[in-house]
């Protein structure tokens, strides 16, 4: 459910990175709304983990700005930060820390509320209440992912960055992901940015995508439509042929 | 700055010394084996000296104050360690967590590991070897303060060190203290050193402090100035170290290397 009328989640504009002799992102502008899944895609080198990282402050972009919840991420960080979260394959929970005090420590970053009962809601939720006081490292690694998003939803984030988020996951673990991470969105209240190289789950997720080729943003639409209207037969189909021709 | 964050670094590290409870015995192996150590050769000393000096208080104490000093560095860029161990810097970095308060974390994490090891210290040095470490009096606060402040810049300069070299320069940061201890003159007068390392000596709060410390055990009073002379210089090093780490983190912000840092760390 889409809230058209409340202020974007995300709001990225003219944003560029340039290192000193490569263009890693070329004048990027998109939102994000409130209840709208949005899909980035593209070939490997695309920028998809660069654009995340700017969103995340963890690369300062060479020019233009990223806005979370109408708070300038360059000037407000610890306030537009605050309203995010994210999670990611390739940033897993310390492993040395059990579930339960991962989520506490995090919990704490993020200044969340009611922490205790919060804490004990997301591990009701994502299935994690006999694994409270396993450690993390020694989680398989679908229970990984389950307790890095129970991290990533603990401070109810008005913007949840997904770096494919069911990458390492049997197809039913990765349903019952895909499942909450609508529900969520269905709720008005977050949007959600969503890498994927699973097209098929594109398809099944998100409200629209975003074609990213060196860069820049190639194509944009409904990822059911989309393929249609350029005469390709499946979303992965259009996917080769952009990524070949680009 | 915010207290919520800063408590959650520090109760990261007790959820770590809890959960591994193996940690806690390099934090007082390492000084209680320098007090036995040098307990016993100032013991020897005093009983082949014919000068009548009680090497105890000089040698010994001199041990325990470098050995605090170094442990608080110690605490600091072993705290930031474990970061870098566990390749948390994306989730850590990413959150509404400021340098500020990461750092204010590691600091009081170094504080309760250092004053572990202190108390592990002074039970061996007092009991044992009959240190009578407090008959110092005033100036063992001033003392030992300078020498906080002063494993705290370390520390923090360290921890910017592996910052901008990447985990696998871990290595430079252990024997930094040892580097520092000839020009520290922990256990010597300055005067003994050549005139170059004197220049250096000088450039470092520690050698105030065990200059003063002679001083006041040799019957001296107070050593105000040269106190107030480290102290200040502790000081101004600290706000240095602070404001290196705060440069090379903008710097690794604005060249991706903190995004990059864990798949470094893999490398």
């Amino acid at each position: 459910m889409v809230i058209a009328s409340a202020p974007a989640a995300l709001r990225v504009v003219h944003l560029r990175k340039a290192y000193s002799s490569k263009l890693a992102l070329d004048d990027l502008s998109f939102q994000v709304m409130p209840g709208e899944i949005v899909g980035l895609l593209g070939p490997n080198g695309a920028g998809k983990t660069t654009t995340i990282n700017m969103i995340l402050g963890l690369l300062e972009p060479s020019a233009g700005t990223i806005h979370i919840d109408e708070f300038d991420l360059s000037r407000q960080r610890a306030q537009a930060l605050e309203r995010t979260n994210f999670a990611a394959v390739y940033a897993t929970l310390p492993g040395n820390l059990t579930v339960a005090e991962n989520l506490m420590f995090f919990g704490l970053l993020y200044g969340v509320q009611g922490l205790r009962t919060r804490i004990d809601a997301m591990l009701e939720e994502f299935d994690l209440v006999a694994l409270r006081n396993t450690r993390c490292g020694l989680l398989s690694s679908g229970e990984q992912t389950r307790a890095a998003l129970a991290k990533a939803l603990l401070n109810r984030p008005r913007l949840l960055l997904l770096d494919e988020p069911t990458a390492s996951l049997d197809p039913s673990a990765a349903q019952l992901i895909r499942d909450k991470i609508r529900t969520l969105a269905s709720t008005g209240r977050c949007g959600i940015l969503w890498t994927s190289h699973n097209m098929h789950e594109v398809e099944s997720v998100c409200d629209r995508v975003l074609f990213l080729s060196h860069g820049k943003v190639l194509l944009e639409g409904d990822p059911r439509t989309l393929a249609g209207a350029h005469g390709d037969a499946s979303l992965e189909d259009l996917f080769i042929r952009v990524t070949r021709q680009s | 700055m915010k207290i919520r964050p800063i408590y959650g670094v520090v109760l990261r590290q007790l959820y770590l010394l809890r959960g591994s409870p193996v940690r806690v015995f390099p934090m007082v192996t390492w000084v209680a084996i320098d007090i036995v150590l040098w307990g016993f050769i100032t013991r020897y000393l005093n009983s082949v000296s014919a000068s009548g000096v009680n090497f105890v208080p000089t040698l010994l104490g001199g041990v325990l104050l470098w050995d605090f000093s170094t442990r608080i560095m110690q605490g600091v860029s072993t705290a930031f360690l474990e970061d870098v161990w566990s390749r948390n810097f994306l989730n850590l970095f990413a959150s509404p967590l400021s340098v500020t308060e990461y750092i204010t974390g590691l600091v009081i994490t170094s504080v309760l590991t250092g004053g572990l090891g202190l108390a592990v210290m002074l039970v061996l040095a007092t009991g044992i070897f009959h240190l009578q470490f407090f008959t110092v009096g005033a100036p063992l606060a001033a003392f030992l303060l300078v020498l906080f402040v002063f494993g705290i810049s370390l520390g923090i300069v360290a921890s910017a060190i592996v910052l901008r070299l990447g985990p696998a320069s871990e290595w430079l940061l252990w024997p930094l203290p040892a580097l520092l201890s000839p020009f520290a003159a922990v256990f010597y007068p300055l005067a003994v050193l050549p005139p170059w390392m004197q220049w250096v000596a000088h450039a470092l709060p520690p050698s105030y402090v065990f200059e003063g410390m002679r001083g006041l055990l040799a019957g001296g009073s107070f050593p105000r100035a040269p106190l107030i002379e480290g102290a200040i210089l502790a000081a101004v090093q600290l706000i240095i170290a602070g404001a290196v780490y705060a440069r090379v983190y903008r710097r690794a912000v604005r060249s991706g290397l903190l995004a990059r840092y864990s798949a470094e760390g893999a490398a």
